[in-house]
């Protein structure tokens, strides 16, 4: 039983179809890369993915179970979490409340109006593991707003991880991280257990091409090719696509 | 030092009767705490969960309509005040179905309207409101055999119910579901994808603060022992939100402050200004020109700035020898 698996997923804006029967399965454990020029449709496959857009047609399954219907927010229930290309976080909180927030999702204590959530010491303390796990660990009561970017990419991370999920979907990790920064992001996901497995979406190729055990290459909404990173890295097309050549 | 302001501050507000001059300004104190419960109702929206309003005078004007329908009808206090409230959290949440529909923008047209339809039932429905000559409430309630008729008794207790629903803030702001409603106003995205139903967070969020505009325009009622629909018009609606963000939005104390700025303002200035509403829009601008963060945030910013400048050095630098000389 495959981890993810996507079926015939069509979805059009207006007159431009930005998925066009892209079908892919994930395998548990597995590491997946998906590459594509830009407009190439990967982080609206993820929307799909993730319940963010409806798709026109097509199914999803996650470890078996149809989720077509499920609302995005289910999803992170049943253990999908995922990474933002552009930096979604809460800018006025901590890190440590950006993180806690995370695990709040998870927890029926949401709905609580009436206990302190500061007191919430068990949470919090999971919030500060999760922080330290990606490093940031000293950086925990520093508001969003003071830190780097590239502490941010970490802090996106962290968010994912802390709702220890079963699907992790990452969204350009890499995106306008210095070469050093790249090195201890890649550092930090490889060290993601295999418990988990991991899709990544990734611009640029060179950064991302030994973390993944399998490639998918889309154009223009399409899934060109897929294989292993041999495969993919020599097959024609991609050439064709992506090294421009 | 935070607890002893807190108790300075709790001893003069239940003292106020005590200590101001007349009952002209005992009626106004009792005026800004039910303001300020409206205000911290709507500020419950428009501070928290990033839903401006422009449309919580009807919800206030149904629970003031509401209570003295009942009242009128011959019915209890109690009987009144229970089922004015069910009616205002009820009508919260249909608003909140219709106005939920959109965000921003979106959401504060919405708003509009319904409050301007609840202004036209008042105005029109002569036969339901009695249209443009309102209806008249004989009595106050006496909770546990004590008379609310006159100006200081009614003080006190507009201050219980004021202090209950500032309690209600802060241990709302404070909590996990307070947290989240927050969330929901700064990322809704992220919210979602958290496994959070932002929906359903500002559906409660909003009968929330229903139910304190209703408690608010109940003591409206009680405090005029009238209501016309005046106290339902889109003006009234502009007049709470520029409380809450005169005072500071998203802050606690803010629609407190702002409150008092708005009926001290109305009520005093227009003793000696014939065109007080100059006054309060002159204000406002003035705030929103030098701390368009609101009053309270704004004064904490300039006093933690002038705090900064008289603090000593942390570390005592010792004096060079034989400088003291010269």
């Amino acid at each position: 039983m495959s981890a993810l698996a996507v079926r015939g997923l069509d979805k059009s804006f207006g007159g431009l179809r930005v998925t066009s029967s892209v079908s892919l399965a994930v395998e548990p454990g597995e590491r997946r890369l998906i590459i594509g020029p830009n407009g190439a449709g990967k982080t609206t496959l993820f929307n799909l993915i993730t319940g963010e857009l409806r798709p026109d047609r097509g199914a999803i399954t996650l470890f078996g179970d149809d989720i077509t219907r499920v609302p995005g927010r289910r999803r992170a229930h049943l253990g999908m979490a995922r990474t933002y290309q552009i930096i979604t976080l809460f800018p006025r909180d901590t890190l440590l409340r950006n993180v806690t927030l995370s695990l709040l999702g998870l927890a029926r204590l949401r709905w609580n109006p009436l206990v302190r959530l500061d007191g919430q010491t068990a949470l919090i303390g999971r919030a500060r593991d999760v922080l330290a796990r990606v490093g940031l660990g000293h950086l925990a009561e520093r508001p969003l707003a003071q830190t780097s970017y590239g502490e941010r990419r970490r802090v996106e991370i962290a968010m994912a991880l802390a709702q220890d999920p079963r699907v992790l979907l990452l969204d350009e990790p890499f995106a306008g991280l210095s070469l050093e920064e790249r090195r201890d992001v890649l550092a930090l996901v490889t060290g993601i257990p295999r418990e988990v497995t991991i899709v990544m979406i990734e611009h640029d190729m060179d950064v991302a091409l030994d973390f993944a055990e399998r490639i998918t290459v889309l154009h223009f909404g399409e899934v060109v090719v897929e294989g292993t990173r041999a495969e993919v890295v020599a097959h024609p097309r991609t050439r064709e696509i992506y090294l421009g050549e | 030092m935070k607890r002893v302001a807190l108790a300075v501050a709790l001893a003069a507000l239940a003292t106020v009767p005590l200590w101001v001059p007349g009952t002209f300004y005992v009626n106004i104190a009792s005026q800004i705490l039910l303001y300020a419960i409206f205000a911290l109702g709507i500020n419950v929206l428009a501070g928290y969960a990033g839903l401006v309003s422009l449309g919580h005078a009807g919800l206030f004007g149904i629970a003031a309509y509401t209570g003295a329908k009942i009242l009128t009808g011959g019915s209890g206090h109690l009987t009144g005040v229970a089922a004015a409230l069910a009616v205002t959290v009820l009508a919260a949440a249909v608003f909140a179905v219709l106005a939920l529909r959109g965000t921003g923008l979106g959401f504060v047209m919405i708003t509009v309207a319904l409050g301007q339809i609840v202004w036209g039932v008042a105005y029109r429905w002569i036969s339901l409101t009695n249209g443009d000559n309102g209806i008249s409430v004989t009595t106050r309630p006496s909770p546990l055999g004590l008379s609310l008729a006159a100006p200081r008794s009614f003080y006190w207790a507009t201050c219980g119910v004021f202090l209950l629903a500032l309690l209600s803030m802060a241990v709302f702001v404070r909590s996990p579901f307070g947290a989240a409603v927050r969330g929901t106003r700064d990322q809704p995205r992220r919210m979602n994808a958290l496994g959070y139903h932002v929906w359903m967070i500002r559906f409660v969020a909003f009968l929330f603060s229903g139910l304190w505009t209703g408690v608010a325009g109940l003591l409206y009622l009680y405090y005029n022992q009238f209501v016309s629909p005046q106290a339902v018009a889109l003006t009234a609606s502009a007049e709470a939100l520029l409380m809450v963000i005169s005072g500071g939005t998203g802050t606690l104390l803010g629609p407190v402050v702002g409150a008092g700025l708005v009926v001290l303002i109305k009520n005093v200035a227009s003793a000696y200004i014939e065109r007080w509403n100059f006054v309060l829009g002159a204000t406002f601008v003035v705030i929103v020109v030098f701390m368009p963060e609101g009053l309270v945030p704004g004064l904490a910013r300039l006093a933690r700035r002038a705090g900064a400048r008289w603090r000593p050095p942390a570390v005592a630098v010792p004096a060079p020898p034989g400088g003291a000389g010269r």
